[in-house]
């Protein structure tokens, strides 16, 4: 498992460039462009199980979800971060994209530290020390659970027929 | 229980007595807003769509304004599948190319009011708080579920005051204002936070206000708010918006705030965001003698007539110096009719400038006025990101449309006042 590490305030533009939001929406054509200004060596290297370290305020800028879509499908386990921009939050969430947001692990994270993660009970170790995170709310860990947003709403509406 | 704005309007929305922060309320919103990217939010709900229908014809808001005309063949076919939806399923209110930036039409079409809650697939939806409504902006993904269901979460926001006094110095703009709060708490200082804008708000025009709220996602807002006061009833009337139609909220006196910031306007100077973060803001003076290829005044945040107005003022009878090019981006038709019959247009065009047809241009960099590599913009937008005008290695400085002007005139960043 390899750990990207990157800095404060790494927005949309920097994850995803605004020239393809209308272009590129599905999957496959995301994940050539990833981090593309940012970090060319990202789209071709990342690999199933990585970890992106991040300072404060990731995901900041545009409401575009390419960038969740992008690093989900690529296969990053999880983003941990000191902060995250909302949005950006809330997408994650809707695409089962796991952010944590944990300050104190990313500033005792050193480059080559060995990084383990307990999701179930909300524990990062980071070069032995582990750090805890608070857990999602009940009622968002339903949507992650469902496999993201639109599986959650396709249940809801379909539970909402069957009863009508 | 004394509430802020952002906790009263998700109780009464979530029919709740009250709220505290943190907790997850279920909400209906008013409108739901979706642009060019209407195209991408259907294909992912296609079979929903046939089977259960969209929830409401008059929840979805659609304004296409991103890539207008289409640029290519791929475009102009996501506009095509958007006008198709809209007529299968009888969506109300749609807005094709040419009638302005989606934020705009929601405001000036008086589809946003004050007491509402609007969601949109847009992070500047947070700015119709200029005239006292909570929106925020979520994803496509969110914004696909929405049209299906009508309903979504939202969490209760902590609340910051922001209290302005005073008045503002010659030279001096909103954007100025709002750029100086950026700079001073930084570009996630109010992440997830509410914003309740107090003091001296009457300084403001309903436009200057649309300016500040646009941005309150440049320092992380979840919502920006202006009260309703005279201002905004006088705004909402000469759009045919009576005092009847709508129920404005107000914070309570002694609602708790999670921090308080107090600025005096007096002390603000013109100022300029530089390269490439938002909250990376300096004085015009400190930066002037910077040369600038292409100076851009228009877009959400400001391409209203009060901006074009000022450049107006600054340029006329003169022409922009001849190594660098000025694009003017009215925010929508009804700006640019008006802007045409006062004759700010033929001054604009006279003095150099470029107009291009009202949207979001060469904002986002998708098309018009991209960026060359090396090259440097002076813009009236709202993000300086690295690429965000299509070309990554470019620089974009954000400024006031007096700045902007005053930097045309130039061909380098110039403090306002120089020429004022």
């Amino acid at each position: 498992m390899k750990v990207w590490c990157y800095g404060d305030n790494i927005n949309t533009d920097m994850l995803f460039p605004g020239k393809y939001t209308y272009t590129c929406s599905t999957a496959e054509e995301i994940k050539p462009h990833l981090l593309e200004d940012l970090d060319p060596s990202f789209a071709k290297n990342v690999k199933p199980g990585d970890v992106i370290f991040a300072g404060k305020n990731f995901g900041c800028g545009s409401s575009r979800e390419q960038p969740v879509v992008g690093l989900k499908a690529v296969g990053i386990k999880a983003v941990v971060a000191e902060s995250f921009a909302r949005i950006f939050f809330r997408a994650a969430i809707n695409q089962g994209l796991l952010l944590i947001e944990c300050p104190e692990a990313v500033k005792s994270y050193n480059e080559g530290d060995s990084v383990k993660l307990d999701i179930d009970n909300g524990m990062i170790v980071v070069d032995g020390k582990t750090f805890s995170f608070t857990k999602l709310p009940k009622e968002i860990i339903a949507i992650r659970n469902a496999g993201g947003l639109l599986n959650y709403t396709r249940t809801k509406l379909e539970n909402k027929k069957h009863n009508s | 229980m004394d509430m802020t704005f952002a906790e009263k309007i998700l109780a009464r929305y979530s029919e709740n007595k009250d709220v505290t922060p943190g907790q997850i309320v279920t909400v209906h919103p008013d409108h739901l807003l979706t642009h060019d990217n209407t195209a991408a939010i259907i294909q992912k709900i296609e079979t929903e769509l046939d089977k259960y229908g969209v929830f409401s014809e008059d929840l979805s808001v659609i304004v296409l304004d991103h890539v207008i005309p289409a640029s290519s063949e791929k475009t102009a076919n996501n506009h095509k599948k958007i006008r198709e939806f809209v007529k299968k399923f009888g969506i109300k209110h749609f807005f094709d190319i040419g009638n302005g930036i989606c934020h705009q039409i929601m405001v000036e079409k008086g589809l946003a009011l004050p007491g509402m809650l609007i969601l949109g697939s847009d992070s500047h939806t947070c700015s119709y708080g200029a005239v006292g409504c909570f929106s925020s902006g979520i994803d496509r993904t969110e914004a696909a579920s929405l049209m299906l269901t009508g309903e979504t979460w939202l969490k209760v926001p902590q609340s910051i005051k922001m209290i302005l006094n005073g008045s503002l110095n010659k030279g001096v703009f909103a954007k100025d204002v709002i750029l100086h709060i950026i700079g001073d708490i930084s570009a996630s200082g109010a992440n997830y936070c509410s914003v309740e804008f107090h003091g001296d708000i009457a300084v403001f025009s309903v436009d200057d206000r649309f300016t500040m709220a646009n941005m309150g996602v440049e320092m992380g807002a979840k919502n920006a708010v202006f009260f309703v006061d005279e201002t905004t009833e006088r705004y909402l009337n000469n759009i045919g918006v009576k005092k009847e139609s709508y129920t404005p909220v107000f914070a309570d006196k002694d609602a708790t705030y999670s921090k308080t910031y107090e600025y005096s306007l007096d002390d603000i100077v013109p100022v300029i965001a530089c390269p490439h973060t938002v909250d990376n803001v300096k004085p015009v003076s400190d930066v002037s003698d910077i040369r600038v290829d292409q100076c851009l005044i228009g877009t959400c945040t400001n391409g209203r007539l009060s901006d074009l107005e000022v450049a107006a003022r600054i340029l006329k009878g003169k022409k922009i110096h001849p190594d660098t090019r000025l694009l003017i981006l009215p925010a929508s038709k009804n700006v640019y009719e008006q802007a045409l019959s006062k004759g700010i247009i033929q001054i604009l065009i006279e003095s150099g400038g470029v107009v291009l047809p009202p949207g979001c241009g060469p904002c986002l960099g998708a098309h018009q006025g991209v960026l060359a590599p090396g090259e440097r913009c002076i813009s009236t937008a709202n993000r300086n990101f690295k690429g965000r005008m299509g070309c990554k290695e470019a620089e974009i400085y954000l400024g006031s449309p007096a700045t902007v002007a005053a930097s045309a005139l130039t061909g380098k960043i110039t403090d306002p006042r120089e020429v004022m």
